[in-house]
């Protein structure tokens, strides 16, 4: 199976579904000419063309409400956010309309559209460029959303994505995109809404997305040579949360550690974590410990900043404490 | 207050004899259009205004900062004198239903048989009507803000299920999730009820690019009050429809108020039709109070734009008899105000006109009074018969 980075099975992704329906088109600020910031977007518009990928002005209140009215009117837009830091400025279009028309027409609207973009700790870049923001948009129902770790199921999840009827929130890791992973040369879909164990174990489970799982392997390479066997839950799409997956794993291993790297109050690793404590409670042997972001903006040195994330040693650390 | 009312009276005036102004600007747009605006062309619609005078420029690309007042590409024509009588008869009809709607849901809002926010257009009518009458709903969209109740109606939305929407039935357009500030139907190309200022005209934007990349020869109208005119959202969505060509025409509903911040308060562009010209928008301002001129102008909008699909601006004045909602006893304007636009009154004037063109009788337009009232009677007593939603529905519709 060839391997290949994340960054071009999304490109993968996007020239399939565009292939596939031409009411796919990709909206943002430097996907055309520039091939994008992160280039994921690179030689769409020489396939696709001006009318079906398209550069905006830097108005993400507009461009995402533009997105919102021609999903409404039978079109699939891809909608990229440069990053998800600037997505907050169309917060609006998002959260009052995208989300909720389905609901307040009573059914008969259907906004069938993907946000996507980096989001999540980078490096170098302080408080108002690396922020994890998933935990904002896992808040609203309406939304579908998804941060996905491996390059096949980056791939596969934004071929289901666009897809979708639904407004699905895709959350790429700025720093994951040169990352590799096998993708099979056949087209394929990863269905929404289903966790992945990405590891087998019996001693505890650690329950993760989007580049945390890097963190979660490496914890679990390091502890399995002390003969400690880690489960490794790749939730994968946060909402609709795969509350199977994680009742299964905790009823396997009685032990669990969440890691997300948003800020720990009303996140989704605090929600997984008050889930399994609440629901799953007579399954522990000991407390649920989260691993999140330090409760702080992020700093611009270096070593500040990887304090401030989840890291392999804290998931170590956290595994340790309860085991 | 009074001299805020003169000043009113004195706007008014000047729209009744000059229904179009021209947009134009000089030199450095922003800082002389108040200054372009002591230049404008004042022209009479009665003597015949051939053309709608425009801001766009010949080429996109200059980066020259000076507007030049070109020729007009809109062709005014008197749409309304072609209209058969049935047609008029029917935009009458139409107007009346809207006001006796409005009339029965604030008296239904003070019985709290409907809750929340309620916000009605009684007084705006011939913009509903005019505007929305100049369309093709089979390939056409309209999309307008929470004060809603009266597009919803000229789009063909039944009494009844408006009704019903209002009392939170199951039986209402949007199934009694939605309210007075939601209601939608995907059937006659009403795309609601939007309850944030401003959320809509984005949206719209996005509908007419719809419809530009699947080439339908349709058009969106996007309407919104004078406050939304502040919002980011306006401007980045004007930029955006220029730049594309998009097919929407945004209506301003200039009712002199934004809540109860009067518009001199909030904008600092004096005539609001101007607002587009920074972006090379075309631009006109309409008596919303006067059903005839709107509809003309809005026939000869939809026709152009349908054929050569960009964006136009128009500011539509016209004045709500309530307050903002329900909730708002409107102390920030003077009765003589509000007494002076009812002299005005659309419906009141649309008959007038009627009558003397030989259309209708005293009689005639008693007759259709008594039919209105009677058909809004039994539609919202029907409304009020049917169920609420069940529980279960609280849970449906959330995603697909």
């Amino acid at each position: 199976m060839p391997e290949i980075t994340i960054r071009e099975s999304l490109n993968q992704a996007l020239q399939e579904e565009m292939k596939r329906d031409k009411n796919v088109f990709l909206i943002g600020e430097e996907v055309a000419e520039y091939n994008g910031a992160y280039k994921v977007s690179k030689g769409l518009l020489d396939i696709f063309g001006k009318e079906r990928v398209l550069d905006t002005p830097i108005a993400e209140l507009g461009f995402t409400g533009l997105g919102v009215g021609a999903a409404l009117a039978g079109l699939r837009p891809v909608v990229e956010w440069m990053t998800f830091n600037f997505a907050l400025l169309a917060m609006d279009q998002v959260v009052n309309n995208a989300a909720k028309l389905r609901y307040m027409s009573g059914g008969q609207l259907s906004c069938p559209i993907v946000f996507r973009g980096p989001n999540g700790p980078a490096e170098y870049l302080s408080s108002q460029h690396s922020q994890a923001l998933q935990s904002y948009f896992v808040h609203c129902p309406g939304l579908v959303v998804i941060a996905p770790a491996t390059a096949y199921d980056y791939k596969g999840l934004l071929k289901s994505a666009i897809r979708s009827d639904d407004p699905v929130i895709f959350l790429e890791s700025e720093l994951a995109y040169n990352w590799k992973g096998e993708v099979p040369e056949e087209e394929y879909l990863v269905e929404i809404g289903k966790a992945d164990i990405k590891r087998e174990g019996s001693d505890i489970s650690v329950i993760c997305h989007s580049k945390t799982l890097q963190y979660a392997v490496e914890a679990a390479d390091i502890l399995e040579k002390e003969g400690i066997m880690v489960e490794i839950v790749d939730l994968r799409t946060l909402r609709p949360l795969d509350y199977d997956a994680i009742a299964q794993t905790v009823r396997k291993t009685n032990r669990a550690v969440v890691v997300d790297e948003s800020w720990p109050m009303c996140s989704v690793g605090s929600y997984v974590s008050h889930h399994i404590s609440s629901h799953l409670f007579d399954f522990l042997d000991a407390p649920v410990q989260l691993i999140s972001s330090e409760d702080v903006p992020m700093p611009y040195n270096h070593s500040l900043e990887l304090a401030a994330q989840p890291s392999s040693q804290k998931i170590i650390s956290a595994i340790r404490k309860i085991l | 207050m009074y001299v805020m009312a003169t000043c009113f009276a004195m706007i008014y005036l000047t729209l009744m004899n000059s229904s179009l102004n021209s947009v134009f600007s000089t030199d450095s747009v922003s800082f002389n259009m108040r200054l372009s605006q002591k230049e404008k062309v004042v022209s009479d619609i009665k003597s015949n205004t051939p053309v709608l005078n425009s801001v766009a420029p010949k080429t996109k690309k200059t980066r020259d900062t000076t507007v030049k007042k070109i020729a007009g590409s809109i062709e005014y024509k008197d749409f309304a004198k072609k209209a058969s009588r049935n047609f008029l008869l029917s935009q009458l009809r139409l107007m009346m239903r809207i006001r006796k709607l409005e009339d029965k849901a604030g008296y239904d809002y003070r019985l709290r048989k409907i809750g929340g926010f309620c916000h009605l257009c009684a007084g705006q009518e011939a913009v509903c009507a005019a505007t929305i009458g100049a369309l093709d709903l089979t390939k056409d969209y309209v999309l307008t803000s929470y004060r809603d109740h009266g597009h919803a109606l000229a789009c063909g939305i039944s009494t009844r299920s408006i009704f019903a929407e209002l009392y939170g039935k199951a039986e209402g357009c949007s199934k009694g999730k939605g309210g007075s500030m939601h209601l939608f139907s995907v059937e006659n190309n009403f795309l609601g009820g939007n309850g944030i200022v401003g959320a809509q005209i984005p949206i719209a934007t996005g509908v007419a690019f719809a419809q530009k990349y699947k080439n339908v020869a349709g058009v969106t109208l996007c309407y919104f009050g004078d406050g939304a005119l502040q919002q980011g959202a306006f401007h980045e969505s004007l930029n955006l429809s220029k730049l594309w060509n998009l097919p929407v025409i945004y209506v301003i509903e200039n009712n002199y108020y934004g809540m109860g911040t009067a518009v001199q308060r909030a904008s600092s562009v004096e005539d609001l039709y101007t607002a587009g010209s920074p972006y090379q928008i075309e631009g006109c301002g309409v008596n919303g109070m006067d059903f005839y001129e709107t509809y003309n102008y809005f026939a000869s909008i939809v026709a152009s734009v349908r054929k050569n699909p960009r964006p136009v601006l128009v500011e539509a004045k016209t004045y709500r008899y309530y307050g903002h909602s329900m909730s708002d006893p409107a102390n920030y304007r003077s009765k003589k105000e509000l007494d002076d636009f009812k002299e005005k009154d659309p419906i009141f004037s649309m008959k007038k006109k009627m009558i003397k063109d030989k259309q209708l009788t005293e009689n005639e337009f008693k007759a259709m009074e008594k039919e209105t009232a009677e058909e809004i009677k039994k539609a919202q007593e029907e409304a009020s018969k049917s169920h609420d939603p069940k529980l279960e529905e609280l849970y449906t519709d959330v995603i697909a």
